[in-house]
């Protein structure tokens, strides 16, 4: 399967491992909800016009902006 | 033995089910306040403790972390840091969801290295054991060096046990999870010296949140400022290496301490139904099916206890003037401070309503839905998903609706909420709209169904809606600000509701509407009986004489002059000369000096215009004063210009507009003030509502005359 940049480009069901952030600002906001590097992330579905979407991480599911998404590094 | 009363507080990340236990350890003994020199509210109740004390128990907004993002959190981060206050806790109990304790464990971790006596309460205890997991909670205790309750805040399990170790002296935590990077010591030591702060952690809190420290003093600030300063520190430096390091002494521990894991890696979280509730189709007919509903029950359940609450009070009202000796007094009390009481409590059930709605909506978890399912389309106004809960809540009420834009942590999107929201239509103009409607709206049917007065006040409240949604967007470009707006929010499993929270809600909300607008609405009743009572020279006195004078001629009723002497009475007292005194402003838009009167007794609350009309157009002395009779006498009244009647379509719809847009609400300007710390935007919101008030009553008027 082809590597994956970020969450904001994954689809329903896709899963990845969080690598890193591009954002500072945000990093400290999504390590705190338990977005952490080397954690697993499932995208689950994205809301009716798009943005913002629905992940499964560390154990609960978080909304987020797609450009919020798009700062979270992953691999897969 | 006499000893203070103990201050415990709670705290918790959101929907870890912190009010549940905080409703179940303090029962109806709970109480509003604020804390000192801040806005936000501080639940807090009694609790007995099984050594016989009595406890006081604060219940702290819902935090991830020590690091505030919100106006409400950072009120939390204050509370923690501030170690030698009023309001510092003795106990700080923590709640923590173990069926994800990880996040949980974070804020704790953060509590102990501050260095306050900590207790873990682990809820969800049922749902661990549903899904497999086994905590060796000795262990967990030890490890984290604090007492660990296992409970069911739900059905009250293991409160018994969390009040007996609340009723134990408690020491500080000793351990400390974080250390603190070598770059920060030598700024901490010098803090702790300079300042006497008795934690490193704390310490360094003090550097990392420079806008929670209002508690010291100018001085210490100072010194604080310059450490900070000194060193190079920024605040935020190193928050995103401490959550790491947190989270991997956490995990290090959970792997210790939980003895079988649940098999499934992804919680068996509830997506089938977020599959309906979040469809393109399906979610927003299930949306909009359920604002129908709440309006259908503001509006139409709501009425049978209002007309009850109207009743009670009318009559209380006329019996008290008939049994009391006539004179100042008794018509205070019968004309002012009875009725003020009543528009008070009128709103009761309208309020209690909208608030069981949305108590359940944030209960069950469907909130977090709706500002998913709402974000992008809020956004394109400059609003934020989580703007529509207080649009929502604006229906009922602009005061607990601005209140609830707390939990926006974007300061341009908050601000815009609150600007915007008062432009809601709100249950106090609905006894405004409903009698001018029935005055100029034929009582018809439109294509079979539709009732014509139905339509014309769902029109209004559209009108309204359109004009926030529209001011929002103007907004958007007019304040420039680089803040980011963000969205980072949990969506929580969907969950039956508790209903006893349901109630305390419902309990909590309207206690506070009847305190905090009840105060404002009762003074402006006084001063209005005052500014309608009495006037310049000896007019009012003379009233019966003048008016004997005047209708010689006429065959009056004991009746119509009763009437006719009222009516003489509001025209020279000081509420009739400002009336006059304003005329020519609202010529424009169709109004005379009568309708003046009741456009500036309803500033203070818009409510108050039917009232007035009432009273001048002399039919306070009817005893059964029913919207007929008042419409009967407004469908009667002769415009001296044209000699038709007074209220024309074009000045009913003109007063409609008027009321839609037009601000007229003391109270809302007060909670405004309070919630944006100044009067900058309590000014500009006045200016601006009342601005697009006249000049669309204007056009209306004209175009229609």
């Amino acid at each position: 399967m082809e590597s994956l940049k970020n969450v904001a480009q994954m689809k329903p069901g896709d899963v990845g491992i969080i690598t890193g952030f591009t954002d500072d600002h945000l990093a400290a906001k999504l390590m705190e909800m338990g977005c952490l590097p080397g954690v697993p992330v499932r995208f689950n579905f994205t809301a009716p016009l798009g943005d913002p979407v629905c992940i499964s991480v560390s154990g609960y599911e978080l909304s987020l902006r797609l450009e919020e998404a798009a700062t979270i590094s992953i691999l897969n | 033995m006499s000893h203070k009363r103990q201050k415990i507080a709670l705290l918790g990340n959101p929907n870890s089910g912190k009010s549940s236990l905080f409703n179940q350890l303090t029962g109806l003994n709970q109480k509003i306040g604020n804390f000192p020199g801040v806005t936000v509210d501080k639940r807090s109740g009694h609790c007995a403790l099984p050594d016989g004390t009595s406890a006081e128990v604060i219940d702290l907004p819902g935090i991830y972390s020590i690091y505030p993002r919100s106006l409400d959190e950072q009120i939390v981060a204050e509370v923690l840091l501030d170690h030698h206050s009023e309001t510092t806790p003795d106990k700080i109990v923590v709640t923590a969801d173990a069926t994800n304790l990880k996040r949980g464990l974070l804020l704790l971790t953060q509590i102990t290295d501050i260095g306050l006596p900590t207790i873990l309460a682990l809820n969800m205890m049922d749902l661990v054991a549903k899904a497999g997991i086994n905590y060796d909670l000795k262990k967990l205790s030890q490890r984290l060096g604090v007492p660990v309750v296992p409970i069911n805040a739900r059905n009250g399990i293991g409160l018994d046990e969390l009040k007996k170790v609340l009723s134990q002296p408690l020491s500080a935590p000793q351990k400390s999870v974080f250390n603190i990077w070598d770059d920060a010591k030598a700024p901490v030591k010098e803090l702790r010296e300079k300042t006497g702060v008795d934690n490193d952690y704390e310490a360094y809190q003090f550097l990392e949140q420079p806008k929670s420290l209002k508690f010291l003093s100018k001085e210490k600030q100072l010194v604080v400022d310059q450490i900070r300063s000194s060193y190079n520190f920024f605040p935020g430096k190193f928050q995103g290496a401490e959550t790491i390091q947190r989270y991997s002494v956490i995990q290090d521990l959970l792997n210790e301490v939980i003895l079988k894991t649940a098999d499934h890696s992804w919680k068996n979280y509830s997506g089938k139904l977020d599959r309906i509730m979040t469809h393109k189709v399906w979610g927003y007919l299930i949306f909009f099916a359920i604002l129908f509903l709440i309006f259908q029950a503001i509006f139409a359940w709501a009425t049978v206890p209002m007309d009850f609450i109207d009743a009670q009070f009318a009559n209380l009202s006329s019996y008290l003037s008939s049994i009391l000796p006539d004179g100042p007094l008794t018509s205070l009390l019968s004309d002012g401070i009875v009725p003020g009481i009543g528009g008070i409590l009128i709103f009761i059930p309208q309020i209690a309503i909208l608030f069981a709605f949305i108590s359940v909506l944030e209960e069950s978890g469907y909130m977090a839905r709706v500002v998913f399912l709402m974000d992008k389309i809020m956004r394109k106004f400059g609003l934020n998903g989580k703007s529509v809960v207080p649009l929502m809540s604006g229906v009922a009420c602009a005061i607990p609706a601005i209140m609830a834009t707390r939990t926006i942590d974007n300061w341009k999107e908050r601000t815009i909420t609150i600007f915007v929201t008062p432009l809601m239509s709100c249950s106090a103009r609905l006894p405004v709209f409903t009698i001018l409607i029935a005055l100029i709206v034929p009582n018809q049917r439109a294509l079979g169904f539709f009732n014509l007065q139905g339509l014309a006040l769902m029109g209004l409240y559209l009108l309204g809606f359109v004009a926030a949604i529209g001011s929002a967007w103007v907004m958007k470009f007019l304040i420039r600000v680089k803040e980011r707006s963000y969205l980072i929010m949990e969506l929580p499993t969907y969950r039956v509701p508790k209903w006893s929270n349901v109630g305390y809600t419902i309990i909590e909300k309207t206690k506070a509407f009847v305190l905090e607008a009840g105060k404002v609405i009762m003074a402006i009743s006084i001063v209005l009986w005052v500014l309608a009572s009495y006037g310049p020279g000896d007019k009012l006195a003379n009233a019966r004489e003048n008016v004997l004078n005047e209708s010689q001629n006429l065959r009056l009723t004991e009746q119509g002059l009763e009437d006719r002497i009222a009516a003489y009475k509001l025209e020279h007292s000081y509420a009739g000369i400002i009336g006059k005194a304003i005329e020519p402003a609202i010529k424009p838009l169709g109004y005379d000096w009568k309708i003046g009167i009741a456009l500036i007794t309803s500033f203070a609350a818009r409510e108050v215009f039917v009232g007035t009309m009432a009273t001048i157009y002399s039919i306070g002395s009817v005893s059964d004063e029913d919207n007929a009779t008042i419409k009967t006498r407004l469908k009667e009244e002769i415009n001296p210009d044209t000699g038709g009647p007074r209220f024309t379509p074009a000045v009913g719809f003109s007063l409609l507009i008027f009321y839609t847009f037009a601000m007229q609400c003391m109270s809302t300007l007060a909670v405004v003030y309070r919630e944006t710390k100044g009067w900058k935007w309590p000014a500009l919101q006045l200016a601006y509502m009342t601005s697009l008030a006249y000049v669309c009553a204007f056009a209306v008027y004209q175009m229609l005359s």
